[in-house]
């Protein structure tokens, strides 16, 4: 008899699959009863708390392709769903290509943590919190599932429906992401607002990337991404319009500042109040804006 | 409720286990294998009490499964020392006198072992960023900070 202060994990069965084929079957067959799970940040918290009771939890990460992180100057950036999230900070084509996402990913709880915690697990986790999610929908990632059809891709911004809630059905893994190569001359900036300076959850996170454009009438275009102002992860599309029609001056940032803010709509929690949320927005939009600005243009 | 066996690296020596399901690493270490200077403090990945090397990289073993580590290698506070000789981040602990109640003090040493192997000249930002996931609330972190640069200090070549 253990003696521990938690009650600790509930039962379930542990399910190791062959393959991605034998996986999605499985899941589809006790959609319902069984999770999949990579690092398990999320899941056994959530299984030790009650919140979640599933009969099988199904280990991924030994699967085909699963492992791998590879970087081409065509196809850009692809990582596994089961790699880890210091692994990516450390691979030297996210160093000099993609830095935002290693900024992102060292905001993320500890390092200890992030030696198991996935993005792949951050973005199907669906939390409006998701760190490094910013990140993922300003570099405009594409995710690979396979479902019990097999194959298929899926744009992130069309990802998110609510909190833990995606398009994913029974049966889909998530088996990777792909990160295309960013658009020349970007420069991008992750503002997170926590209680602390890193490892706490986000109670506003700002993510922008813009980049010069000749086709649109301001010359540049910008991508903003809100973290724990929405039910989902969130991209104000007529902030970001203003900011691809119109010159841009002090002023344009500031509008589009206030855009992005009227395009919140946060909630009251223990972390803050839903007023200082929107405001927040506001500034750190803003704050984001110029720093990105002044290295654009 | 599924029980494996397997079969894990722990601190040097092969140990074959059974575990059911849904034993963490750090029960498994604790109370199939009592090595208790692993500690559970929050069971849920904030406090890094239960902070081990998986691999070579620091992990909260109550965040793993024991039956995930099979063909692992795992290495506890119980393994930093070797013929009952101190690992030096151990020996610059208890010169800087970093300790006070202890209990964070495995994880402590678990963590910041991975840093100095990874970055052996870090800065004092280095080293609260990679001691962020460990908590202390005896201490105020000082001494535990000045004993990672001591460490690291020591562990350099001359001049270096």
């Amino acid at each position: 008899m253990s003696i521990t202060p938690h009650p600790g994990l509930p039962e379930f069965d542990y399910i190791k699959p062959g393959s991605l084929a034998e996986a999605s079957q499985f899941l589809a067959e006790h959609a319902g009863e069984a999770r999949l799970f990579s690092g398990g940040t999320d899941v056994f918290v959530r299984m030790r708390d009650g919140l979640w009771t599933e009969k099988y939890l199904v280990d991924v990460k030994a699967l085909e392709g699963m492992n791998e992180i590879a970087f081409d100057l065509s196809s850009g950036l692809t990582v596994g769903a089961a790699v880890n999230m210091n692994r990516v900070a450390a691979f030297p084509a996210v160093k000099e290509f993609y830095p935002l996402l290693e900024d992102a990913i060292r905001t993320v709880a500890s390092y200890q943590l992030r030696s198991r915690a996935t993005i792949i697990g951050n973005i199907c986790n669906a939390s409006p919190a998701g760190d490094t999610v910013g990140a993922c929908l300003v570099l405009d990632a594409v995710l690979k599932v396979h479902g019990v059809d097999g194959f298929r891709e899926e744009a992130l911004n069309s990802f998110f429906l609510g909190p833990g809630k995606t398009v994913l059905k029974p049966g889909d893994i998530v088996t990777s992401i792909r990160f295309p190569i960013p658009p020349a001359g970007y420069a991008a900036k992750y503002i997170k607002l926590g209680r602390n300076a890193i490892g706490d959850l986000a109670i506003v996170g700002v993510t922008v990337l813009g980049y010069p454009d000749a086709s649109a009438a301001s010359g540049y275009r910008f991508r903003i991404a809100l973290a724990s102002v929405a039910p989902v992860p969130l991209r104000p599309v007529k902030a970001e319009e203003l900011l691809a029609s119109r010159q841009i001056l002090p002023e344009t940032l500031e509008e589009a500042s206030i855009l992005a803010m009227d395009a919140s709509s946060p909630i009251d929690d223990v972390r803050s109040g839903a007023r200082y949320r929107k405001l927040m927005v506001r500034n750190l939009t803003l704050k984001a804006l110029k720093i990105v600005w002044d290295k654009i243009h | 409720m599924s029980m494996h066996r397997i079969t894990v690296n722990v601190n040097g020596a092969t140990e074959v286990v059974d575990v059911p399901a849904n034993m963490t690493l750090l029960l498994m270490l604790r109370e199939k294998l009592a090595l208790t200077g692993t500690k559970n403090g929050c069971a849920s990945g904030e406090c890094g009490a239960c902070t081990v090397l998986l691999n070579g990289e620091p992990v909260n073993s109550c965040m793993v499964l024991a039956v995930e580590c099979d063909g692992a290698e795992v290495v506890t506070v119980e393994g930093l020392s070797s013929d009952h000789q101190l690992d030096p981040i151990q020996q610059a602990f208890i010169d800087a006198g970093a300790v006070q109640c202890g209990f964070c003090i495995p994880g402590m040493l678990i963590s910041s072992r991975a840093l100095l192997d990874r970055n052996p000249k870090p800065s004092e930002y280095d080293i609260r960023e990679a001691l962020v996931g460990n908590l202390c609330r005896c201490t105020g972190y000082r001494r535990i900070i000045d004993a990672v640069q001591k460490s690291a200090q020591m562990e350099r070549a001359p001049g270096d």
